[in-house]
This record gives structure tokens, sequence and C-alpha cells, in this order.
């Protein structure tokens, strides 16, 4: 055995990246699992190719997952590499901008062969292993077939299924690494496999000879060692974007005692919401695959006027074409969530990149003046908790509601320190029944501006609703100018009402008064709050605030804004909470937009700050 | 269930009390006023309580039918109602669900919808009013209008092809297929009762005279002159007989219908076609009585009546029985399910 030495870090990044059949996700998910397992902070970002099945070898077949862990704060897939795995040539070819100087590559030469390198457009009879232009990192290369292929000789497996163990190979050289137990990683196969037990053998021994090859080998000296972070004690639990989503809609539902309903068509990036809630119908959940878009957000009226927990999920296109029904929505003033998990856009866009550009379209996207509600999750297991905020004001203020959510953060994962059922606020709905002598009126309103929910089979209550304007209270068809007016100003205030019922803005790192607050919604919030956090170690009076809600605001966010001499919005658009925080506060703020379908990384953020506060 | 053979429960509710207090809209002489009518005599018998019973259309002369009914009821937007109803019907299985509809808003924006609710076989009546034309938006040619229809969108004649709504719910495989007209009241009505009778979809076509924009669309079926050639009414195990006196008859070579006269040496009333509602091939056959009186090609008359039933599963029966069965076999833990498989504990 070599003379081996140790060193810890207190956080690395690393890219597994390789062909879409590599086994790519799955090999950065159980590094995941194990380090969170370990008690490390991370966050992950898979990204995917665009095309299912593209080409083998070639570079849109590249499929990535990136793992940022620690024993600091993690709160982000972080910026550049330290360590990238690549399977074949495309995959080195399609990362290696992300690797950082000196950074380490762990490169499998047999998808370096001269096949390989021709689909991944590399000139005739360049091999990067070997023409030295690698020099600036660290390379390790392993033939990892033949390795896999050599400790399954016995194994009585076709060549196929052989070579499908590669990726254990590699997994089980990262935790020799990385220090790592790999009994997660075993019981996770055991149970996979549980039917297929010769598959099973397979994989456990090509783990395990990953992990006998670092330890044997000479040529690797150093292992790391990452500890535990500093987190807040409690049970955790690593959870997704749309995971959590998922589970908050659930918990929703059983908060208020309504069944969900969940009419959807499926689309990328939100359709794992719909797959995941069709697995709990024993929660009493109800998902409907809809013909269209459209009909997925008109059967969520139908399931919202019989009396339902009614969502609708989706994405940018469409969201758009939900548009007529949205308003139908909020003329009926029936109670749904409708969730955007934002994409690339205009038109199809980049279905598997993501971006921040519905803002506008979430705010505005109706005919007619159409306010609705609008609240955005921060981070994967923050979907949890907004989509329940967003639930609550639904049924509480009998409106549609926006949920807004992005492929970055439906896809990524982090540590959860998951709720108790029971700490969990229940909430209900404002359901009627027939009183004595009294005429009912559909559209007479309580203290909230919401107005009464009499659901079909209510005896008495029978009543008619519709999209045509109507009269104050009674809900009867009404052409008065009058009228049409007053509720105009009604159901905008009925939303700007729901201000007094949302938390208050928090500054969340920093002081309340200062030169530089940097605001920011959605998924901007890892890059930010890490780059607000290095700002003030190098001594800038900055200070970071992240909005969940966005309409309406919280009451005191003006005032939050005033105490700053200088605003900075980072969003991955081209300034759309920026135009609207222009337009309500009258404050000069200032943008940092980045439209590449990639979130912001913290050095660009940092960057920005720093030429600010100059 | 048979509606038809079940004795009408005791009306909980009265015809007079399903009147709303909204005054009707619709222009005078609109062959919709008898089908409200129809509507609100029928309903009162079919002992449902009133609350549940609801009332769903689209956007059209027809969808304002809601407004005039004192059940719920919700007049939603252009071509959606189908979708609307469905969503309601899956979770709301109990309820009795009504949608009105006409031929612009089912066929045309709503086209998808509409094939869609069929295939399902939601235990919804899909009444649609049928008037060959746009009548809200004021007189443009609808999917249902005849080639070369003059109005204000094609001064020149439309071009298109019209749908055949019949053929059309029967492509999409539907399981009550039926037509009706405005003005004949005792048939629309017993059409009502049969559709409310099926379990599942029944589509309810209804001819309906919009006699400002398409007056007399319908005419040769409707009046007293013309009905008894142009229209024959179809009853299940009876033979196919119209006329004057019921002097012709339609008889099947192969798959080829033949007008025949009967009572002649050559046919009588037995050899002539009788109606299988359960046939689905003949009621394709049936479907296709649908020419308008062309030069030198056959001209057969026009069916009305049930063309055919089948007994399929319900959408929103299965929909709920899988929601059952999975709480059945694992009781809703939300602890459970937020904890997830694997958890660590920092302490
Ligand atoms: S326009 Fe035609 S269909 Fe519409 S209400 Fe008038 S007559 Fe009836």
């Amino acid at each position: 055995m070599a003379d081996q030495q140790q060193e810890v870090l207190d956080r690395v990044i690393i890219k597994f990246a390789g062909d879409s059949g590599d086994g790519m996700q799955l090999t950065g998910t159980q590094f995941t699992n194990t380090a969170a397992l370990l008690g490390n902070d991370l966050s992950t970002f898979p990204d995917f190719p665009a095309e299912i099945r593209a080409p083998q070898g070639t570079i849109p077949g590249v499929s990535g997952y990136q793992l940022h862990f620690g024993s600091v704060n993690i709160f982000t897939p972080g910026d550049a590499c330290d360590v990238l795995v690549a399977m074949n040539a495309a995959a080195l070819k399609a990362n290696l901008r992300h690797l950082r100087k000196g950074g380490t590559i762990i490169a499998n030469t047999d998808g370096f062969d001269p096949k390989n390198l021709r689909l991944a457009n590399y000139p005739d009879g360049i091999n990067p292993l070997q023409d030295g232009s690698l020099e600036g990192f660290r390379l390790i290369t392993i033939d990892v077939t033949k390795m896999t292929r050599a400790a399954l000789t016995e194994s009585g497996l076709g060549i196929k299924e052989i070579d499908r163990a590669k990726n254990m190979f590699v997994l089980g050289f990262l935790y020799w690494m990385y220090n790592r137990e790999m009994v997660h990683t075993e019981n996770f196969l055991k149970e996979k496999f549980t039917k297929k037990p010769d598959v099973l053998d397979a994989n456990l021994k090509v783990l395990r000879a990953g992990y006998n090859f670092g330890d044997t080998s000479e040529t690797f000296t150093t292992r790391y060692t990452v500890h535990p972070a500093p987190m807040p004690p409690g049970t955790y639990r690593n959870i997704m974007g749309n995971q959590a989503t998922a589970l908050g809609l659930i918990a929703a539902s059983q908060k208020c005692g309504l069944e969900l309903f969940l009419g959807s068509y499926p689309i990328t990036p939100a359709s794992d919401i719909l797959h995941d809630l069709s697995k709990y119908k024993n929660f009493g959940v109800h998902t409907y695959q809809a013909e269209d878009e459209i009909a997925a957000i008109c059967a969520v009226i139908g399931a919202a006027f019989g009396g339902k927990l009614a969502v609708t999920t989706s994405s940018g296109p469409g969201i758009a074409l939900k548009g007529e029904a949205m308003g139908l929505g909020i003329m009926l003033e029936l109670p749904m969530v409708i969730i955007n998990v934002q994409r690339g856009g205009p038109s199809t866009g980049l279905p598997t990149k993501t971006e921040q550009s519905d803002l506008f379209q979430a705010m505005y996207g109706r005919n007619g003046e159409a306010p609705m509600p609008v609240i955005a999750a921060k981070s994967p297991a923050d979907c949890f908790e907004t989509v329940f905020e967003a639930c609550r004001i639904a049924i509480e203020s009998m409106t549609p509601v926006m949920f807004l959510s992005d492929g970055y953060i439906a896809n990524g994962s982090e540590p959860w320190r998951f709720p108790q059922a029971a700490d969990l606020q229940p909430f209900k709905g404002n359901f009627v029944s027939a009183k004595d002598g009294e005429k009912f009126l559909p559209y007479k309103r309580d203290e909230r501006l919401s107005r009464p929910w009499a659901i079909p089979g209510t005896k008495d209550l029978e009543h008619r609703i519709g999209g045509l304007e109507k009269q104050h209270e009674t809900g009867n068809i009404s052409y008065d100018p009058e009228n049409h007016e007053f509720m105009v100003r009604m159901r905008e205030a009925k939303v700007a009402k729901i201000a007094d019922h949302i938390p208050l803005q928090t500054i969340d790192n920093g002081n309340e008064k200062g030169k530089l607050l940097v605001i920011g919604w959605g998924s901007t919030y890892g890059a930010i709050k890490a780059a607000v956090k290095d700002a003030r170690a190098k001594g800038y009076d900055v200070s970071h605030a992240q909005l969940r809600h966005l309409n309406p605001f919280p009451k005191n966010l003006g005032e939050i804004l005033y105490n700053f001499d200088q605003v900075l919005i980072p969003e991955m658009n081209t300034g759309q909470l920026r135009s609207i925080i222009r337009d309500k506060f009258m404050v000069p703020a200032i943008g940092l937009n980045k439209i590449k379908g990639m979130p912001f990384s913290t050095t660009e953020v940092l960057e920005k700050i720093e030429e600010l506060c100059k | 269930m048979s509606a038809v053979t079940n004795a009408p429960e005791s009306p909980k509710f009265t015809s007079k009390e399903l009147v709303t207090d909204q005054e009707v809209r619709w222009c005078p002489g609109c062959g919709d006023y008898s089908i409200l009518k129809q509507v609100q005599t029928v309903v009162p018998e079919l002992g449902i309580p009133r609350e549940n019973i609801v009332f769903v259309s689209g956007i059209g002369c027809s969808s304002r039918f809601p407004y005039y009914m004192e059940t719920y009821g919700m007049h939603s937007i252009h071509g959606r109602a189908a979708a609307i109803a469905s969503g309601l019907k899956s979770v709301r299985p109990e309820l009795s669900v009504w949608m009105v509809s006409g031929d612009g808003d089912s066929l045309s924006i709503g086209g998808n919808h509409f094939i869609h609710l069929l295939r399902r076989n939601f235990d919804i009546n899909l009444l649609l009013f049928n008037n060959e034309i746009y009548g809200l938006t004021k007189g443009q040619y609808s999917p249902t209008s005849e080639e070369g229809k003059i109005t204000k969108s094609t001064p020149m004649g439309s071009v298109d092809h019209p749908f055949n709504p019949i053929a059309l719910a029967l492509g999409a495989d539907g399981t009550f297929v039926a037509r009706s007209m405005d003005r004949d009241p005792v048939h629309l009505k017993e059409m009502l009762r049969r559709a409310h009778g099926h379990k599942g979809t029944s589509f309810l076509e209804i001819y309906q005279n919009c006699n400002v924009f398409n007056d007399g669309a319908f005419e040769i079926f409707t009046e007293k002159a013309s009905k008894k050639e142009e229209a024959i009414f179809v009853e299940n195990g009876k033979p196919l007989v119209f006329g004057q006196n019921g002097e012709k008859g339609i008889k099947l070579d192969g798959f080829k219908p033949v007008i025949v006269d009967i009572g002649t040496d050559q046919n009588s009333i037995n050899d002539l076609w009788v109606h299988d509602e359960r046939d689905r091939v003949k009621a394709g056959i049936l479907s296709r009585f649908f020419d308008r009186h062309e030069e030198g090609k056959p001209h057969y008359p026009r069916p009305f009546g049930v063309f055919y039933v089948e007994d399929r599963t319900r959408y929103e029966d299965r929909f709920n029985e899988q929601v059952e069965q999975a709480i059945a076999k694992k009781a809703p833990d939300l602890d459970a399910l937020l904890r997830g498989r694997e958890t660590w504990v920092i302490g």
C-alpha cells in the first residue's frame, strides 16, 4: 500500500459527467446521499441533455450532476469544480471550462478511444489525455471499462450488463478518495436489485473494486476528509425542489382537510410533480392528466367549484395557454394554485435550462385587470413551505395563486430539516350553508374581501357564476359601468389585502440600514447568500433580503428599500423584478442580469457587489 | 340502469322552481326557449335533489343557459365547459352534471375537449345546441355550416367541409349518441330522459333554430309539410319507417341502405332494417344519413333518436376507485411521508 496522506478540506465541488447511459445521475445521487448521511451540508444541480436519447458519445448527449458538499454551510451547487469525472471525451469537452485551475480530472480512458474522440469533435489524432493540453490539472486516468470487466469475468453476466456497472467503479473510487463509508450505497443496491441477485452481486463487486483500486494503487497518495457541517440540530433528509413541492401540496391538503386535485399536462421541468403526486393517492390525492394545458386548468376550476384543493402544474409555455382560464378563476374567485416551474424562454426556448423570466407573465399575463397573488420559492427545500403558503392564501382569500419555482431548484437538492406534521398550521375554507330567511349572496365579502365557498350539493345555495362581470354581492351579470370599476378595484383590493396576512419582510443577512441591499427572489437565493456572506467578511456594508411574496409585497418592503443607499437585484432575466420595484417604490434599483440558462455563480454576484461598494 | 323503465321518483321541486330571477336574453323566437322549457320540465322528474344538479356551459348563445336554471351553474369560457365539467365530475361523482354547448363551442374552439370527454366517458349529459351558425358574434359560419354558406365572414361562400357531429361522436367512442330538435318537445323530452338515464357521457345533438342569423336551417326536418319525408325517428327494435303515411322504409343491402316502398309486392315491413341501438356498425351507417339533396346522389331522411348506446366504465368511477384502493392499502401518514426513506440526525 502506498504511503497515504490525509488532507482535510472544508468544501468540495464534484461534477459527474458522462453519456446519458453512463448512470451519472445515479452516481451523483448516491455520493450525495452518503455525504448527507455523514452530516455534510450540500447542494446539487443536475444538468440533463435536452434530447431524451441524444446520440451516444456526442456533446449533446452528455448528462451531468454537480455536487457541492462541505463542513461549512453550503448555499449553491458551486461555481468552478474541484473534481471532474469524465466518462468519455464529450463529457470532458463539455465540462472542462467549469473546472478550476489545478482541479482534478478523473477520466475513463476507454471513453477516449478514436471513436469517442471523433464523436466529441476532437481533431483527428488528438487525444486530450495524451497531448499535454491538460497540464494545468491533476489528471487521473483509469480504464474503468477494463477494470470493471476484469472484476466481473466470473460473474456469468453478458458484456452489456457488465459495462452497465462501470459507474459503480467510479463511485467506489470516489468513496475511497473522500474517505466515505459505502454501506449506504450497498444498502441501496441491495434494495434495488432484490430480484436480480447476480446483478446485485456484480454491482457490489465493482463498487468494492473501485474502492480497493484507490487503496492499492500506488498512484494515489492523498485522501481527503470533509467533516460534518455545523447545521442547526434536528433530523434531516435530502430533497429536490419538485419533490418538496409535491410534499407541500399534500401537507396543505391534509392541513385544510380537503382532498387534493392535480390537473396537469406533462411538460419539462414540471412533470416530476405530477409523477410524485400520482404515487400518493393514499393521501386522497387525485391526479388528472388532461388532454392539454387548458383542459388541465379548466379541470382544476371544476374541482375547485366542487370544493377541493385544486392545483395545476406547468412551465412557461403551458402557463401561456392557461391565461384565459386563470382570468376565469379570478372572476369566479375560486381557490386554486397554479405552479410554474420556469425554464428558459421564449416559446419552447430552453426546456431543460433554468430562467426566471416568467415573473411578468405571472404578474400581468392575463387580459383585463386580473390581479393574482404571486409567491416564489428560494431553494429546493423552500418549495415545501412556499407552496404550502400558496395553498393557504388561495383557500383563505378565495383566489388563484401563482407559485413560481424554476428548473434549477426543481431538480436541485439540499438537506431539509423537515417539519413535524403537528407543527404545520391548519387552515380552512370559507364553506357556507344556507341561513333561514336570508337570500344567499355568492359575492358578499368577509374582512379579507373573500367570498363564501358554496359548493354544489349544499342545499338552498344554488347559484350561478361565470366569466361575465358580476354585480357586487349578488354575483348576477352586470354591465353597469360604475359596478365594473367597483369590481375591478375590489378584486385588486382583495389581493392587496393579503399583505395583512403574510409575514413582514426580513433581512436575511446584514444590517437593516446601510450602503447596499441585494434583493433576490426565487432560486438566486444561494448565490446571493454566499456572495453577501463573502462580501461582508471582506468588510463591505451590504445586506441581503430574499422575497418570497411578490404580489402583494410584504407591507414593510418600501421601508426597507429606503434604508439603503443602493439596491441591487440579481435576476436570471433582463430585470423583471427590478422594473416592478422601480415602478412600485420609485427606487433606482440596479440590475445584475444573466440569461444563459444557468444559475448565477457566487463570484458573479460578489464581483458586482464589490463594484458597487467601491 | 335505464331511466325509461324506472318510474320517475316523486319530484323534489317543480319546474317553476327551476326558473331563476334572471331575465332570459335570447332573441324572441330563438329555439333555445323551447329547449330550456323541455329541460325545466324533465329535470324535476328525474328524482335528483336540486342542489345536486350542476349546469356548466362555455360561451355562445346556448351557453347562457345556466343563468336560467335555478341549480348550481357555471358559465365558463369558450370551448372549455367539457374540461371544467370533467374536473368537477371526477371529484364529485354524486352530482348530476349537465353541459350545455353549441356547435362553435364544442366542435370548433372546444373540439379537443369534446372528443376527450367522450372517450373518457364521464357520466355527464352533453346537450349540444346545433344551429349551424355563430349567433353570439352575429352570424359567421360555424363548423357545422354547409359548404358554400354565405355569411359575414364568407361573402363568397364558405369553403370548409362541415362536421357531422353524430359521426364525430361515434368516432370518439361516445357511449350514448342521439339527436333531437327544438321543435319537437315530446321527442326532445324523451331524449333528455334517455340522456340522463345513460351512465356515461350522453351526447345529445339538438337542432336549434337561430331565427336571426340562420333561420330555417332545419325547417325541412321540423315543419309539418316536409318533416315526415325528411326526418326519420328511430327507435330501438323498430323498423326504419318514414314518409307521409309511413309508406317508406329503409332496407339494408349488405352495408348499403336502400329506400324502399313498403306494402308493395317486393317489400314488406318485415324486410326493413330494424334499429338496434347497440350495433355500432349500423349506428355508423345511420350517422351517414347526412346529405343535403344533391342531384344524382341518393337522398336519405335525417335520423332522430338514439343512434347508439354502449355500457362502458365511467372515468370517475375508476379514478376514485384507485384512490380508495390506495387508502385501503396504506393509511396516510404525513409524518412518514415528510421523513422519507433516509434521514440523519444532527445533535
Ligand atoms: S342569435 Fe340566434 S341563437 Fe342566439 S339568441 Fe338570437 S336567435 Fe338564438
